[in-house]
C-alpha cells in the first residue's frame, strides 16, 4: 500500500463500521430481552420476529421506490435495531397489524422519507411507538400480568391467537392487566405505598414485578455498550441522574400521594432501555459533550414530569422525541471552542 | 394595471384558467396557501365540504368585485380595499351559514371568519382579479376555489375514513336531506386516531403533494422530450403563476 497516498481524517479510529456498532447494540439487548421474555412469555418473541421481518421488507420496498441500493442498507443492521427496540416497547399482546403500522411509521415515514439513516431528525423506533400509542390506546395499554403475578402466562397456541386477534381468545382478561407504573398511578391517593405494594399483584420489591429485572438486564447491556465504547457516558448518566434526583426531591417517604421512590423510577418502566439504548441513538441525539449533558438532563426531566404529573404512565418515548426536537439547537449552543480560536 | 391592456385584447383562455386552478397551480397542493384551515378542519367530509364551499363562494365573489372595481382602486390603497371586500363577503357567508347550517357553523367555529385572512383570497385578488375582466376573474375564483375545495374534501375523506372508520357522518349539518348517508366501510372498533388528530392532516397533505408530483413527473416524461425535464428545477412554493 502506498503510504504517501492522501487520506481523509480521522486517521486513528476504532475501525467500527455501522453494522458492527449495530451488532453490539443487538448483543447488548440480549439480557433485557431475555428477562422480558421470561416475565411476559411468547408474545415478546412474536413481536420480535414479526417486526424484524416487516422492518426488513418495508426498508427494502422503500429503498426500491427511492432507487437506492437495497442490500448495503439492509446489511448495516440499522433497520434491525429499530425493529428490535420497537418490539421491546410494544406490549406482548400486540396484534400483528399494530406492529405493521408502527414499523411503517418508523422505517418508511420516520426514517426513509427524511432521507434514510443519518438524516432522520427523530428516533425512528420512538416515532413508530408514539404513532400507535396515540392511535390505539386500548391495544397499547393491554399488558400481560407478569410471570409470578399470575398462575400461567398464555401458552404458545394462546399467544398465537392473541397475535392474530386478541378479541378471539376467550378469557383474555384473565391474562392481562395494567403495568406496575400504570396501576401505581391509578391508585394514587387511595393507599399508602407500602399497603399498595402488598395488595397489588404487579408490584415487586422496588418497582414493578419483573420490571426490576428487565431494567437490570438493560442496565447490564448498557454497561457493556459503555465498556465497548459504543456509547458515551454523558447521555445515560444524566438521564438517570436527573430522573433519580427529581424522584428523590419529590419523594415523601411513601404517602398515598407519593409519586414513587427513586428506585421505582430508575428500575421501572422503560428507564434503562431508554437511557442506554434509545436516547443514545447517534443520529438523533446531541453530539457535543456538553450538549449531551443538556440533552440527557432534558430527557430525565420530561420522563419524571410525565410519570408524576402527566396523563401517561411512562414518558420515555415522548421525552426522547422532544429532546430530538431540541438536539440541533442544543448542539448549536454548546459547540466546543476550536483549538487556537477565541470563543 | 399595466398588464390590463395586453390581457383585454387577447381572448381569455378559460381552459387554461381551469387547468391552473384545479391542477397546475392548485392552492392546496402547489401554492400551499390557506394551509391553516386546510389542515385544521379537514378531519371529516362534512367539515371539509362546508369550509371548502364557503371559501369558494367568498373567493368567487371577491374576485368578481375586485375585478369590477379594478379601475377605481388606487394602487396605494388597493390592499385594504381588497380586504374590505373580502371581509364583507365573509360576513355574508357567515350569516348565511348561521341561518341555514347552524350546527356546521358551530363545528367550524373560528375558521369561517378566518376566511378573511386566507392567503388564497388576497393572492387571487392581487394576482389575477385586479388585472382581468370580471368574467375571467369570476371563473378564476370558481376554479381556484374548486381546487381548494377538492383538496379539502380528499383530505377530509381520507382522514375521516382512517380516523373514525365511517364516511359522510353528520352530512345533515350541511345537506338537510342527507341524514342517513353515514357509511361504515370497515370495522370502526379500532380507528386510526392519529388521522383525525393534527399530525394526520400534515401526513395526508404531504402524501397528496408527493402523489401529485409523481403524476406530474410521469406526464412530463410521456409528453415532453427527455431533455425538457430538468430535475430539481421545480420549487415547492410557486406563487402567482398568472
Amino acid at each position: 500500500m502506498n503510504n504517501a497516498a492522501p487520506t481523509c481524517s480521522p486517521h486513528s479510529h476504532q475501525g467500527h463500521s455501522v453494522s458492527q456498532l449495530m451488532l453490539h447494540v443487538l448483543l447488548a439487548c440480549v439480557p433485557g430481552t431475555a428477562a422480558l421474555v421470561f416475565f411476559f412469555g411468547y408474545g415478546v418473541l412474536f413481536n420480535l420476529v414479526s417486526l424484524l421481518l416487516m422492518a426488513l421488507l418495508s426498508e427494502a420496498a422503500v429503498l426500491r421506490l427511492r432507487r437506492r441500493a437495497v442490500m448495503p442498507a439492509l446489511r448495516d443492521l440499522s433497520a434491525t435495531v429499530t425493529a428490535v427496540l420497537l418490539a421491546l416497547a410494544l406490549p406482548p399482546t400486540a396484534p400483528w397489524w399494530l406492529g405493521l403500522i408502527a414499523i411503517f411509521f418508523a422505517i418508511v415515514v420516520g426514517k426513509q422519507l427524511y432521507g434514510g439513516l443519518g438524516y432522520n431528525p427523530f428516533n425512528p423506533a420512538m416515532v413508530g411507538y408514539v404513532v400507535v400509542l396515540i392511535s390505539f390506546p386500548v391495544q397499547m395499554t393491554r399488558w400481560l400480568l407478569p410471570q409470578g403475578a399470575t398462575d400461567a402466562l398464555p401458552g404458545f397456541s394462546e399467544a398465537v391467537t392473541i397475535f392474530f386477534d386478541g378479541e378471539l381468545l376467550q378469557g383474555i382478561d384473565a391474562f392481562t392487566g395494567a403495568t406496575a407504573l400504570d396501576s401505581f398511578r391509578q391508585q394514587q391517593g387511595a393507599q399508602l405505598v407500602s399497603e399498595f405494594r402488598q395488595s397489588s399483584p404487579v408490584m415487586g420489591q422496588w418497582s414493578g414485578l419483573g420490571w426490576e429485572w428487565i431494567n437490570v438486564g438493560f442496565l447490564f447491556g448498557g454497561l457493556y455498550l459503555l465498556y465497548k465504547r459504543i456509547i458515551r457516558w454523558h447521555i445515560p448518566a444524566t438521564v438517570l441522574l436527573t430522573l433519580g434526583l427529581l424522584a428523590l426531591l419529590f419523594h415523601d417517604g411513601g404517602s398515598s400521594a407519593s409519586h414513587g421512590s427513586p428506585l421505582m423510577h430508575l428500575f421501572g418502566g422503560a428507564t434503562m432501555l431508554g437511557a442506554f439504548f434509545i436516547a443514545t441513538d447517534p443520529v438523533t441525539a446531541a453530539t457535543t459533550p456538553r450538549g449531551q449533558l443538556v440533552y440527557g438532563a432534558l430527557i430525565g426531566i420530561v420522563i419524571y414530569v410525565i410519570r408524576a404529573f402527566g396523563n401517561y404512565p411512562d414518558g420515555v418515548a415522548f421525552a426522547v422525541l422532544l429532546a430530538n426536537f431540541a438536539a440541533p439547537l442544543i448542539d448549536t449552543c454548546t459547540q466546543p471552542r476550536t483549538f487556537g480560536h477565541a470563543k | 394595471m399595466n398588464t390590463e391592456s395586453t390581457n383585454s385584447t387577447k381572448p381569455t383562455n378559460y381552459a387554461d384558467i381551469a387547468g391552473k386552478g384545479l391542477w397546475q397551480n392548485n392552492p392546496g397542493l402547489v401554492q400551499l396557501l390557506g394551509l391553516c384551515p386546510l389542515l385544521a378542519v379537514s378531519n371529516s367530509v362534512v367539515n371539509a365540504l362546508g369550509l371548502g364551499l364557503a371559501t369558494m363562494a367568498v373567493l368567487t365573489g371577491s374576485n368578481l368585485l375586485v375585478s369590477l372595481f379594478r379601475h377605481q382602486l388606487l394602487p396605494a390603497i388597493r390592499l385594504p380595499a381588497f380586504v374590505m371586500l373580502i371581509a364583507s363577503l365573509t360576513t355574508c357567508t357567515e350569516l348565511v351559514m348561521q341561518a341555514w347550517a347552524w350546527e356546521l357553523h358551530q363545528a367550524l367555529g373560528i375558521f369561517i371568519p378566518l376566511i378573511v385572512t386566507n392567503c388564497v383570497l388576497l393572492g387571487r385578488a392581487e394576482g389575477f382579479a385586479s388585472k382581468h375582466p370580471p368574467l375571467a376573474a369570476t371563473f378564476d375564483g370558481l376554479m381556484m376555489g374548486g381546487g381548494f375545495l377538492l383538496v379539502l374534501v380528499i383530505i377530509g375523506t381520507i382522514r375521516e375514513l382512517l380516523g373514525t372508520g365511517a364516511l359522510f357522518a353528520n352530512m345533515h349539518q350541511l345537506l338537510p336531506f342527507a341524514s342517513d348517508w353515514t357509511l361504515h366501510p370497515f370495522n370502526p372498533e379500532t380507528p386510526f386516531l392519529l388521522a383525525i388528530l393534527p399530525p394526520g392532516a400534515f401526513l395526508v397533505l404531504g402524501f397528496l403533494i408527493a402523489l401529485k408530483n409523481v403524476i406530474d413527473r410521469k406526464l412530463a416524461r410521456s409528453v415532453a422530450a427527455p431533455e425538457d425535464f430538468v430535475p430539481g428545477s421545480k420549487r415547492a412554493r410557486v406563487t402567482g403563476q398568472v
